[in-house]
């Protein structure tokens, strides 16, 4: 199907019928009021022709609203940019032998959730021996010397044990994400890496549900895993990059 | 399901005498937060100049002075009878520097002992108090059904917690929890005073447990039902987060005596001793506890790790025995985690499900939502909510966490309460008696599977007991976790008896419960 793709909509069942559902909830009661008022934030939300389907009463004052509209926003496409962390993604075997040939010496890598977060399953999945969906963790990599600190870690500790380990990457699990505490908290330990003079020495990636490459970047890290992500992911893109930094050091 | 019931019986004495083992030795010690719950079961509250709470201050000055091991009370009531005062004036006077602990002079038992049983059985009989306004409200009230609806609230700030839990009520949630802050666990105090910051949810403060309760009560009186109210009564805190809900009449306690070593990294002596005291709390007050077994399937393989679930309640259960509660206060807990992308996958949460209703037949067993792997697909989500309430249902839980459509994305929305509560309420009643409908194919996967599993715990409770659970869970028996027998958060504040220790709370608790009227829910 051809289309303009710098001027893309959403898409129901037409091209450029903008067709979008939204659900919301409004802090009035139930009503014809409610529902003009929900109707109003969807104009004011570029959907156009919005139509209330379902209006439910929450009790307390609240009322929850799914509603259907045209969106009339439309965006360039060909234009958009993202920062991929990596172009390929190498198996288990592929990562250890080129860890093994390329390097010539053992990897290290030390992970933690840090700050308050206590929910250790997405670190867990990448660094325990077990992995996730048939992925083995960092522990089982026979050129990989991971260390999974645990939760509630506190930023300077990972740190500190990064030095003593001599890590080449660190990596930080940031599950929890009210009021954006792993903003604050990532963006903490960036800045503790830096004050401390790490940050060049040590590659520094974070990952959680909410966590993608782009943002990563943007917090000062070198990547960022988001949902789906399997520990051969992450084991890929540190062998990659250490053996990029070898190759380039003995350019230079 | 046709279940060998030799093996039930080997599991559930096996799981007996693990728990005596480590019975040989909690009551040679106490700690800290044991002692700092007795200040506040005898009223001790609020804080000195510098936020830290006036039991911790006593506990501390007490620990300096090298006497915490005789216990709190003996030296509290030491200096009550000497000053005069109350056990609350003792304290301020303690943190403000007015009396030093040394001051109190030594005196022979006699003196003392009748003031410490005196105020400790004024005290229970307050407790008494509230449990005997939650039975008579609950009389009153329209009888829940079942399962019953369990929601959390998880906003930080107490005041918002309090709005929505109430409109979670309104809605027809039968059980509301609050979320605690996620570092509180690892506090060796307990915060004071209403809180308005917390992360991933609300610090847990008596003032706090008020103000929710207030709103639950309204919500109640609103609806002419009864909703029960849920705290945490866990981490580094456990018998002193028990005491408060005690006094503030809440109505159930996460309450596991494993949970804070295998995913809290809390020290192993400290968790198991906090516990006895915690839920002997728990078990006067008539607090329902829930145990945390679902926890193990976020880390280990739902479908390989099922078994220990399984042994795990049979311990707990065990452990609760022996601090008093009633198996009618126990909401053993398991969840719905197997990988919604194996085929025949619900067949095997059916079989897990119903021989854990068969094999704690009067426990109000709390089931836990799908959290592992659900993504951002909200949709999808909802549709393996609606599995797990059906397999519910169908095999008569009684203490449902609703999944959340947007678990794995944020905390709930106040909508996002709203759909799981429609979700559990249509397929509740849709299904209502499916499940005496229903008779399992003899030696077919969902008879074979629970066989199985009841195989593998019970394997897996002789290997326990054979090695201790310490050292179960220094090889990583439960979760996937290891953990050392020293190691952890806490172990300084476990601390060895002196043969003169005193705590008339034991003796009160334990040996003075009240037979429980019917069915607690």
């Amino acid at each position: 199907m051809e289309h303009d793709l710098t001027k893309v909509k959403a898409y129901g069942d037409t091209l450029n019928d903008g067709a979008m559902q939204v659900s919301f909830t409004l802090p009035v009661p139930a009503g014809d009021e409610a529902r003009e008022a929900a109707r109003q934030i969807a104009l004011k939300m570029g959907l156009e022709g919005p139509s209330v389907t379902e209006m439910a009463d929450l009790g307390a004052g609240f009322t929850f609203f799914v509603l259907y509209g045209r969106c009339s926003h439309a965006v360039d496409y060909s234009a958009i940019k993202i920062p991929k962390q990596q172009q390929h993604i190498l198996n288990f075997k592929e990562i250890n032998s080129l860890i093994k040939n390329e390097l010539k010496r053992k990897v290290f890598v030390v992970a933690a959730c840090t700050g308050s977060d206590a929910h250790t399953v997405g670190i867990d999945a990448i660094i325990n021996m077990k992995g996730y969906k048939g992925e083995y963790g960092l522990e089982r990599y026979p050129e990989i010397d991971a260390y999974n600190l645990g939760s509630q870690v506190p930023n300077a500790e990972l740190l500190a044990r990064a030095v003593e380990l001599n890590a080449d990457a660190v990596l930080v699990s940031q599950v929890v994400t009210q009021k954006n505490i792993h903003l604050e908290n990532l963006t903490e330990l960036v800045e503790l890496a830096e004050a401390e003079g790490l940050r060049d020495r040590v590659m520094m990636i974070c990952g959680g549900p909410r966590i993608s490459h782009e943002l990563a970047i943007e917090l000062g890290f070198d990547a960022g895993f988001g949902p789906g992500t399997l520990p051969n992911h992450v084991a890929s893109y540190i062998a990659t990059e250490l053996v990029k930094q070898v190759k380039d050091s003995k350019e230079n | 399901m046709d279940l060998d019931q030799n093996k039930v019986v080997l599991a559930r004495e096996t799981a007996g005498k693990i728990a005596d083992r480590l019975h040989e030795w909690i009551g040679d010690y106490t700690t800290t937060t044991t002692e700092r719950a007795a200040a506040r079961l005898l009223g001790i509250d609020g804080v000195d100049q510098g936020d830290v709470p006036l039991a911790n201050v006593m506990v501390d000055k007490l620990e300096e002075a090298g006497i915490l091991n005789r216990g709190l009370v003996p030296w509290l009531a030491r200096a009550m009878a000497e000053r005069q005062e109350n056990a609350q004036q003792i304290a301020e006077n303690l943190a403000s520097g007015k009396l030093s602990v040394t001051a109190v002079a030594d005196c022979p038992e006699e003196k003392w002992r009748d003031i410490a049983d005196k105020m400790a059985v004024e005290a229970a009989a307050k407790i008494k108090t509230v449990k005997k306004k939650r039975e008579e409200m609950k009389k009153k009230a329209a009888p829940s059904g079942k399962p019953m609806l369990y929601v959390i609230v998880a906003t930080g700030n107490v005041y918002e917690d309090a709005v929505q839990a109430k409109a979670a009520a309104l809605q027809g949630a039968d059980i509301v929890a609050v979320i605690r802050h996620t570092g509180q666990s690892l506090l060796d105090y307990v915060p004071y005073g209403p809180t308005t910051e917390g992360f991933g949810g609300t610090y847990a403060t008596q003032e706090n447990f008020r103000i929710v309760r207030r709103a639950l009560d309204e919500a109640g009186e609103e609806t002419g039902r009864y909703i029960n109210l849920v705290n945490y009564a866990s981490g580094l805190c456990m018998p002193e987060i028990s005491a408060m809900g005690a006094i503030e009449r809440l109505d159930m306690m996460l309450n596991d005596a494993m949970y804070g070593i295998l995913f809290r990294d809390i020290n192993m002596r400290r968790t198991f001793i906090d516990q006895h005291f915690s839920r002997m709390i728990n078990a006067f007050a008539g607090v329902i506890i829930n145990t945390g077994e679902d926890n193990y399937l976020t880390t280990a393989d739902a479908y390989e790790k099922g078994y220990t679930v399984l042994a795990s309640q049979f311990i707990n259960e065990q452990l609760a025995l022996r601090s008093g509660l009633k198996e009618e206060q126990m909401g053993l807990g398991h969840a719905f985690e197997i990988d919604p992308d194996m085929e025949d996958g619900l067949l095997m949460e059916i079989a897990q499900a119903q021989l854990c209703r068969e094999l704690f037949p009067k426990s109000p067993l709390k089931y836990m939502p799908p959290t592992k792997h659900v993504t951002g697909d909200v949709f999808k989500t909802y549709l393996i909510n609606g599995m797990y309430n059906l397999v519910s249902v169908m095999t008569g839980q009684e203490i449902q966490l609703l999944g959340m459509l947007t678990e794995a994305i944020h905390t709930p929305f106040i909508s996002d309460r709203y759909l799981s509560i429609a979700n559990s309420s249509y397929i509740f009643n849709n299904a209502r008696h499916l499940g005496e409908e229903i008779t399992f194919v003899e030696n077919g996967k969902i008879q074979k599977r629970a066989t199985y599993l009841l195989d593998q715990a019970c394997e897996m409770l002789q290997e326990i007991e054979k090695i201790s659970l310490e050292a179960a869970m220094e090889q990583g028996l439960f979760a996937d976790i290891k953990r050392t027998r020293e190691g952890g958060k806490g172990g300084n504040g476990v601390i060895e008896k002196h043969k003169e220790y005193y705590n008339p709370f034991f003796e009160l608790f334990l040996n003075h419960a009240e037979p429980l009227e019917g069915r607690q829910s």
